[in-house]
């Protein structure tokens, strides 16, 4: 399943790097952070997609606190 | 502004406020005479409330074991600062990079604004019309395939589907580029994220909202700056060794002189502290991708829609340009140019004995005779002609009207031993013969797209230095095409997969740099792809042509190519710009910082500077002029 939810990141350096960090998470099939559409695309199992999603938020919480996924 | 950006504004009007108060104090020296703890109390407050979130998040970072995060860099070269008695600079350092952040942001926010504003084609709702003809507004999502929608004069067509009722001018500048409007009437289609002008028009949609024209282009749009270019893929690594590599400097700087006895311990923490300054790389990783962003933009706003950034370096970079000849230079639309008889027959008995022997083929050759036949208002009746017999590759024998009719290439005459005149009209020439008798030609031939020599012309002028175009059509007639529009080189006859062939050969020889491919999208998608890059007549809205192309032309104009290599060739330079400027400047401050010239001031000026500056750059790149 593959959703994209808006995004707020500051730095183009820290969307990188979450992008890197959630596609190190296991079950998800591909990830994006768009700095410039402020947009977090996640494609991950469907079983399991909430339940990546929420670790995907963590990941990105972890690399720059200041960044803000609205999950709708 | 947003409320974040706002906030941090007012804490820089505040501390900057404090910062020149405290400047005013210990020029005048009055803070010379209290003692240091206090002095240090004195500054750390300002510097706080700049500078509390930098700590936060920096403390944050590394507990989470990023050491080499900006934050936490920005708060060691400050605390560097503080450590050797330099209260002000360390201030000063913490109070130009928070405003240098938020130009930044201001900056950035403002460009992805107005290229927000230049792709607002999203329609906000749809008016559904119910089975009692009351109409509701709805979300376009929640809207199905079939329902009747109203638009009214000034709104967005917000979903691709057939007129029904309603006469209107709708501007498709959005979706196209082109500024006259189109005329719309009842059985046409209309595609969604165009203006409706003038009347009300209901419409039956054809699709749902995200098959729709403009949720595949706003998709589109946002997915390609995740196609990166080569330069942003350089920028990116260079970036991952660009910070660690600048830290360790600073950290070998601030510790060897001191062992060495070279200079005071102050001195080197101080020029190791301009090091870390600078060791973020954010002007770079930011202005690639924000110019790359204004090209594709700058393009979209035209009709062009370019799939991803490394679409547009490669096209910037085009040296051969292939075309395919029909639906590309021509219209794809053959009609009937010249009617000559021959002997004691006139044109119009010509073309009706044409028209109905030809009447039973699907050729698209025999549909333009018919055609013509039709334009003056007659309709050929099949029921005149019997013994129809098609010879492949030649024409057509049959008997109307009591004598025998062949119809078809200078061949099929020759092997019937009937004498005749060779044609010297352009196109495809039919002969015609009764009973054995030459009694004329017709010529048919497909349209010339308007503009399309001056389309040629452009493309020269932006740099393409080969024009080829590929046919399957005869060689006179297609040389004829090429030298009305001023095309290099032409291969004629060929089969679809010949083109393939031939473009793989172009390929193979390097010297001819890149190769981009104009096709129709329809039968030429295995050369669209294997080209470097593809573009696509998009035909309003067909699929095919944009699945398979990386650079789609909206309206089928081909006078856009040259413009598309011409935004190319300027986002390319002012991304170039960007970068050598960029990386200019942080080598000129460290190595002045090395040999203790730079102030810690100059090198945070110098860091944000050149950020805000090449983002402004970048910008430029939105602009297609």
């Amino acid at each position: 399943m593959k959703k994209t939810y808006k995004c707020e990141v500051d730095c183009a350096n820290c969307a990188a790097k979450m992008e890197d960090a959630v596609k190190k998470i296991p079950g998800v099939n591909d990830a994006r952070v768009n700095f410039m559409t402020q947009k977090f695309m996640l494609d991950a199992d469907e079983e399991r997609y909430d339940e990546i999603l929420e670790a995907a938020v963590k990941a990105c919480k972890k690399v720059e606190p200041d960044c803000e996924i609205e999950i709708k | 502004m947003t409320k974040k950006m706002k906030k941090t504004r007012n804490r820089i009007i505040v501390v900057l406020v404090m910062f020149f108060a405290l400047l005013i104090a210990e020029h005048t020296g009055l803070l010379e005479n209290i003692p240091f703890i206090a002095k240090l109390i004195i500054y750390l407050i300002p510097y706080l409330i700049i500078g509390y979130d930098v700590i936060r998040k920096a403390a944050i970072n590394i507990s989470h074991g990023q050491v080499f995060d900006e934050n936490f860099l920005m708060m060691i070269a400050t605390f560097g600062a503080f450590g050797i008695g330099e209260y002000s600079e360390a201030l000063a350092v913490m109070l130009f990079y928070q405003i240098g952040e938020l130009f930044q942001d201001y900056a950035v926010g403002k460009s992805r604004a107005s290229i927000a504003e230049m792709m607002s084609i999203a329609p906000e709702y749809a008016n559904l019309e119910n089975e009692n003809k009351e109409i509701e507004e709805v979300d376009p999502e929640d809207v199905e395939i079939g329902q009747i929608l109203v638009i009214k004069p000034g709104e967005k067509v917000p979903i691709d589907g057939t007129v029904i009722e309603g006469e209107s001018f709708i501007d498709t500048s959005a979706i196209t580029g082109e500024s006259v409007p189109r005329r719309v009437y009842p059985s046409q289609d209309i595609i969604s994220g165009c203006v409706n002008k003038d009347s009300v028009l209901r419409i039956k949609t054809t699709k749902k909202y995200e098959d729709s024209t403009v949720s595949k282009i706003l998709e589109l749009v946002e997915n390609a700056s995740n196609k990166k270019s080569r330069m942003e893929n350089f920028i990116t690594r260079f970036a991952r060794y660009y910070t660690p590599v600048v830290t360790i400097g600073a950290v070998l700087l601030a510790l060897i002189p001191p062992i060495l006895g070279m200079m005071e311990i102050s001195d080197s923490i101080k020029r190791a502290c301009i090091f870390l300054i600078v060791s973020c790389p954010c002007a770079l990783v930011i202005s690639v991708p924000l110019g790359f962003f204004g090209g594709i933009g700058a393009s979209s706003r035209k009709g062009i829609l370019v799939k991803g950034s490394n679409y547009l370096e490669a096209i910037a970079e085009a040296k051969t340009l292939v075309l395919d000849k029909t639906g590309t230079i021509t219209k794809g639309e053959f009609s009937v140019k010249e009617v000559r008889p021959y002997g004691d027959i006139d044109k119009d008995e010509l073309l009706r004995i044409a028209a109905h022997v030809e009447g039973y083929s699907n050729h698209p050759i025999a549909k333009s005779i018919m055609e013509a036949y039709e334009k003056q208002g007659k309709k050929a009746d099949t029921s005149l002609v019997t013994n129809v017999q098609e010879i492949a590759g030649h024409g057509v024998r049959a008997d109307f009207e009591g004598d025998e009719i062949l119809a078809g290439n200078s061949g099929l005459l020759s092997d019937n031993g009937i004498q005749h005149e060779l044609s010297s009209d352009a196109g495809t020439i039919v002969y015609l013969a009764k009973n054995k008798i030459f009694i004329g030609t017709i010529s048919i031939s497909d349209t010339i797209k308007e503009g399309a020599a001056k389309a040629m012309a452009d493309v020269k002028s932006v740099g393409v230095s080969n024009i080829v175009m590929l046919t399957g059509d005869g060689k006179a007639s297609a040389e004829q095409v090429a030298k009305e529009v001023g095309i290099d080189t032409v291969f004629s006859e060929l089969l679809p997969a010949d083109k393939v062939d031939r473009v793989e050969d172009m390929l193979n020889d390097a010297s001819r740099g890149k190769l981009a491919f104009v096709g129709d999208g329809i039968n030429d998608a295995p050369v669209l792809m294997r080209a470097d890059v593809g573009i696509a007549m998009g035909s309003l809205g067909s699929d095919a042509a944009i699945e398979a192309a990386d650079i789609v032309l909206m309206d089928d104009d081909i006078r856009k190519i040259a413009d598309v290599i011409r935004i190319a060739r300027k986002t390319l330079t002012i991304v170039k710009e960007n970068i050598v400027f960029a990386l200019f400047v942080k080598i000129l401050i460290l190595v002045l910082g090395a040999l203790g010239i730079a102030t810690m001031w100059l090198a945070v000026f110098g860091d944000v500077g050149v950020a805000v500056l090449a983002i402004l750059n970048s910008m430029r790149a939105l602009s297609d002029k």
